[in-house]
C-alpha cells in the first residue's frame, strides 16, 4: 500500500521537475525583451485608450514614446502638459508645454436663425444623412444635429442642445482628443487653442457660399464681406472662398472683429460682458 | 411559367397610373439649368461662356476623359450664368443656366419624323457618334454608353440585352416609348448590335405590359436577330445582373461585369437615343419623363428638354396636390427625394413621383427579430441583417469579406423588413467605407 503512494509521488515529482526544466528552456528561447520603461510610461498615461494621440490606445502611445527620438512630436491630448511632463521624466527628458486645446463647433444655425426647409426621417446618423442630401436647411455646410459627435465622445463632453439643436462642448470635460472632429462628416468641429482663462474668438460658420445665398440660408452665416479682415490689427484673419478664418496663433483676442461682423458670425467665448451693448445686434452666448 | 431571376426579389404595388397616357411634348420653359455632371464619371468641361448665344443641340460642355459624357444645350437662347446651382440632393454643383429665346435647332439635326431604317455607319462610327451625342444609360444609372460599347481587349460580347423591364412601380416612360417608338427602337437596337458585332438581341419586358410585348414581338419579325420576351413581374428585374439571369440564365461573377459573360445590357430609352443620334444626328438633350402620383390630377408622360425645372413638369401634370409631403426623382424604390422642386430634369431623371403625407414617412423602427426576410429578398444573395450590424459597429473590413460591394442598392431588404430597420442606409455607408479601404490599399 505504502509503496504505491511513494511511487506515485515520486513519478509525479519527477514529471513536474522535467516539465519545469522544459518550460524554463522554452521561456529562455522565446524570451521577449521589452523596454521596462514602456510600462512606466503607460502607468502615467490616463488609460482612456481614446486614440486621440493617433496611436491605438495608451500602450501604443507608450511604445512609440519610448522608441521615438523626438518626444516633442507626440502629445497626449487627454493628459495634457502634466502627463507629458511626467512621461518625459520617466525617460529623463523634458518637453515643452503645449497650449491646451478644445473642440469648437463652428455653426450657430439654430432653427430660429437657420430655417428648416426639408424634413429628414431617415436613420439618425449624420454620416448617413450626408450621403443622401445636404441637410434640412438651406445651408449645405451647416450642422445636421444628428449627433455623430456625441456618439463618439468617450468623455461625455459634447451634447446636443435641445433648443438650438446644435452640439455644445463641455469645457471641463473636453480633452481635445479629436474624436468628434473626425466623426463630423461636415467638418464643422475644429480643435482650437483654449486661450487664457478659456477666452477665445472664432468664426462660427463654415459656409463657403457667396454673401446673398449664405445670408438667405442662415442669419448668422459668414457672408465673406471681409470687414473683419480689414479691422484686425494682427493680421490674424484670412478670407478664402467667401469664408473668414481666424488663426488662433496670431489672434490677440482684441475682439475688434466681433464688433465689426455684420451677421454676428464671429463668437467670443468666456469674455466678461461688454460695457455698452449695441442695440439689436445678436449678442454672443456665454459658452459654446 | 414565365422566366425571371432566381434569387430574392419583391413585388411592390405597381401603381402605374400613367400607363395609358401617350407621350406629350412639354412646352419650353423660360429658362433651363443644365448641370455639367449628369453622368457617372468626371464632370464635363464647360465650353461656352456667359452671354454666348446657343442653339438647340449645340455642345456646351465637353466630356472630360473617356468615362465622361458630352452635354448639349437643350434650348436656343443666351447663356445667362455659369454658376453652381442646387441639385436634387441639396448640394450646389456647377451648371449652365440658359435663358430661352425661340427654338432654333442646329441645322445638322434631321427633324423629319420619318423612320430611317437603312444603316450605313460601321461599328466605329456608331460608337463615335454615341460618344459625341453624350448618350448615357437612361434607365437611371447614367453610365456613359460609349464606354459600355467599347468591349475591352480579350473579351467578346455574344448577346445584346435590351432592358424594357421597367420594374420600378409608378414609372411608365419606357413602356410608352416601346409602344410609340417601336420601329425607331428596333433600328436603335440594330445599331447597338452592329456596334458590338453581335447577331442576337433580346428585349426583356415584364408581363404587366402585355401591349408592349405583343407589339414589339410583332414588329421584331421585320428585324433579324431581335426577339421580345415576356418576364414575370418581380423587382429588381431591371438590374443588369438580374435581367441577364432571367433572360439567358448566366450569372455575372461577384465583382465582375456583364461583359465577363459575354452580355451587354442597354435600356430601351438608351436604344432610342442611339437611333436619334446615329440616324438623325440628334444629341441627347431631351428624354421621356413620367410625372405621377396617387393624388396628382393628371399623371402623364412628357418629352422634356434636359434642364427644365421639375416644378414645371408637376404644373403640367395638374399641379402639386395640397397634401404632398415628398417629391421623388426616379422610381419609388431607388429614386431620391428632392430637397427643392425647382431642381432641373437631368439625363437620369426617369420619373417624378409626388407622394401624399400618409405615404411619405418612414415607419417607426423596432428591433431585428431575425426573421431573415431581408435575406430572402436580396437579389444578390447577401445578408442585410448582418451587414447593418457590421456597419453600425464600423466593422468595415468584415463587410468587404461579406461582399457588400455586390449590393446594388435596390432597397428590397428595407422594403421587406418588418422591423423597418434602415438596412439600406447602413449598407450604403458600408459600401462607401469599403471603397475607401480599397482605394487606400491601392495607393
Amino acid at each position: 500500500m505504502n509503496s504505491i503512494i511513494i511511487t506515485a509521488v515520486l513519478v509525479l515529482s519527477l514529471l513536474g521537475v522535467a516539465l519545469a526544466i522544459v518550460l524554463y528552456l522554452v521561456a529562455q528561447k522565446f524570451k521577449v525583451i521589452e523596454d521596462p520603461r514602456i510600462d512606466l510610461v503607460e502607468a502615467v498615461l490616463p488609460g482612456a485608450n481614446c486614440g486621440g494621440c493617433g496611436y491605438p490606445g495608451c500602450r501604443g502611445f507608450a511604445e512609440a514614446f519610448v522608441k521615438t527620438d523626438d518626444i516633442g512630436s507626440l502629445f497626449c491630448p487627454v493628459g495634457g502638459n502634466d502627463t507629458m511632463a511626467k512621461a518625459a521624466e520617466v525617460l529623463g527628458q523634458t518637453v515643452e508645454a503645449k497650449d491646451p486645446m478644445i473642440a469648437v463647433v463652428r455653426c450657430s444655425g439654430s432653427p430660429e436663425l437657420r430655417k428648416r426647409v426639408v424634413e429628414y426621417d431617415g436613420a439618425s446618423s449624420c454620416k448617413l444623412a450626408t450621403a443622401l442630401y445636404s441637410g434640412d436647411t438651406g445651408c449645405q455646410y451647416g450642422c445636421l444635429g444628428l449627433g455623430d459627435c456625441v456618439a463618439v465622445c468617450k468623455f461625455d463632453a459634447i451634447h446636443i442642445d435641445p433648443v438650438t439643436l446644435l452640439p455644445v462642448v463641455d469645457e471641463e470635460k473636453c480633452t481635445a482628443c479629436g474624436a468628434c472632429v473626425k466623426a463630423c462628416p461636415k467638418f464643422i468641429i475644429e480643435l482650437r487653442k483654449k486661450g487664457p482663462k478659456g477666452k477665445r474668438i472664432f468664426v462660427s460658420c463654415i459656409n463657403k457660399d457667396k454673401g446673398g445665398p449664405a445670408r438667405k440660408a442662415c442669419q448668422v452665416a459668414c457672408i465673406g464681406c471681409g470687414k473683419c479682415v480689414k479691422v484686425c490689427p494682427h493680421d490674424a484673419i484670412t478670407l478664402e472662398n467667401n469664408l473668414a478664418y481666424i488663426d488662433y496663433n496670431k489672434c490677440k483676442l482684441c475682439r475688434k472683429c466681433v464688433e465689426e461682423c455684420p451677421t454676428g458670425a464671429i463668437l467670443e467665448i468666456n469674455f466678461p460682458p461688454r460695457k455698452q451693448k449695441v442695440e439689436g445686434q445678436a449678442m454672443n452666448v456665454e459658452s459654446n | 411559367m414565365l422566366k425571371t431571376f432566381a434569387k430574392g426579389g419583391v413585388h411592390p404595388p405597381e401603381n402605374k397610373f400613367s400607363a395609358n397616357r401617350p407621350i406629350e411634348v412639354l412646352s419650353l420653359p423660360a429658362k433651363v439649368t443644365i448641370p455639367v455632371s449628369q453622368h457617372i464619371g468626371a464632370p464635363a468641361t464647360i465650353v461656352v461662356s456667359k452671354g454666348d448665344k446657343v442653339k438647340v443641340g449645340q455642345l456646351i460642355a465637353q466630356g472630360a476623359g473617356f468615362v465622361s459624357a458630352n452635354i448639349h444645350s437643350s434650348v436656343s437662347g443666351t447663356v445667362e450664368s455659369i454658376e453652381p446651382v442646387l441639385d436634387s440632393s441639396g448640394y450646389k454643383r456647377p451648371a449652365i443656366t440658359i435663358a430661352v429665346e425661340g427654338d432654333e435647332w442646329e441645322p445638322t439635326i434631321d427633324r423629319s419624323p420619318e423612320l430611317k431604317r437603312h444603316i450605313d455607319a460601321d461599328a466605329q462610327t456608331i460608337i463615335k457618334k454615341i460618344a459625341e451625342a453624350g448618350i448615357v444609360g437612361l434607365g437611371g444609372a447614367t453610365f456613359p454608353s460609349h464606354v459600355k460599347l467599347s468591349v475591352p481587349a480579350g473579351k467578346k460580347a455574344d448577346v445584346l440585352i435590351i432592358n424594357g423591364v421597367e420594374c420600378e412601380p409608378y414609372l411608365t416612360s419606357d413602356h410608352r416609348l416601346m409602344l410609340e417608338k417601336g420601329h425607331e427602337l428596333m433600328v436603335g437596337i440594330q445599331l447597338l448590335m452592329r456596334a458590338l458585332n453581335v447577331d442576337k438581341a433580346l428585349v426583356g419586358i415584364e408581363n404587366n405590359k402585355p401591349d408592349a410585348i405583343k407589339y414589339l414581338s410583332e414588329i421584331a419579325k421585320e428585324y433579324p436577330g431581335i426577339t421580345a420576351h415576356a418576364l414575370k413581374v418581380k423587382y429588381p428585374q431591371g438590374g443588369e445582373k438580374q435581367l441577364i439571369k432571367a433572360l439567358i440564365n448566366r450569372e455575372v461573377p461577384s465583382g465582375g461585369l456583364p461583359i465577363d459573360i459575354g452580355a451587354v445590357v442597354h435600356n430601351v430609352g438608351t436604344a432610342y437615343a442611339v437611333y436619334e443620334a446615329v440616324q438623325k444626328n440628334k444629341p441627347l438633350f431631351e428624354r421621356v419623363v413620367t410625372v405621377t402620383g396617387k393624388n396628382l390630377p393628371k399623371p402623364s408622360n412628357f418629352l422634356v428638354r434636359i434642364g427644365t425645372p421639375v416644378s414645371e413638369l408637376i404644373a403640367a401634370a395638374g399641379g402639386l396636390p395640397d397634401d404632398t409631403a415628398k417629391v421623388v426623382n426616379g422610381g419609388p424604390m431607388m429614386g431620391k427625394a428632392v430637397t427643392d422642386i425647382t431642381v432641373p430634369v437631368t439625363k437620369g431623371t426617369s420619373g417624378i413621383i409626388v407622394f401624399p403625407a400618409a405615404e411619405s414617412k418612414r415607419k417607426a423602427e423596432s428591433v431585428c427579430i431575425r426573421c431573415a426576410k431581408c435575406v430572402s429578398a436580396c437579389p444578390m444573395g447577401l445578408e442585410p441583417y448582418l451587414l447593418i450590424r457590421m456597419s453600425q459597429r464600423m466593422m468595415f473590413d468584415k463587410m468587404e469579406h461579406e461582399r457588400v460591394l455586390d449590393c446594388m442598392e435596390c432597397g428590397s431588404c428595407s422594403f421587406e423588413c418588418p422591423a423597418n430597420l434602415p438596412l439600406l442606409d447602413y449598407i450604403r455607408l458600408g459600401k462607401t467605407e469599403v471603397n475607401k479601404i480599397i482605394r487606400a490599399r491601392k495607393n
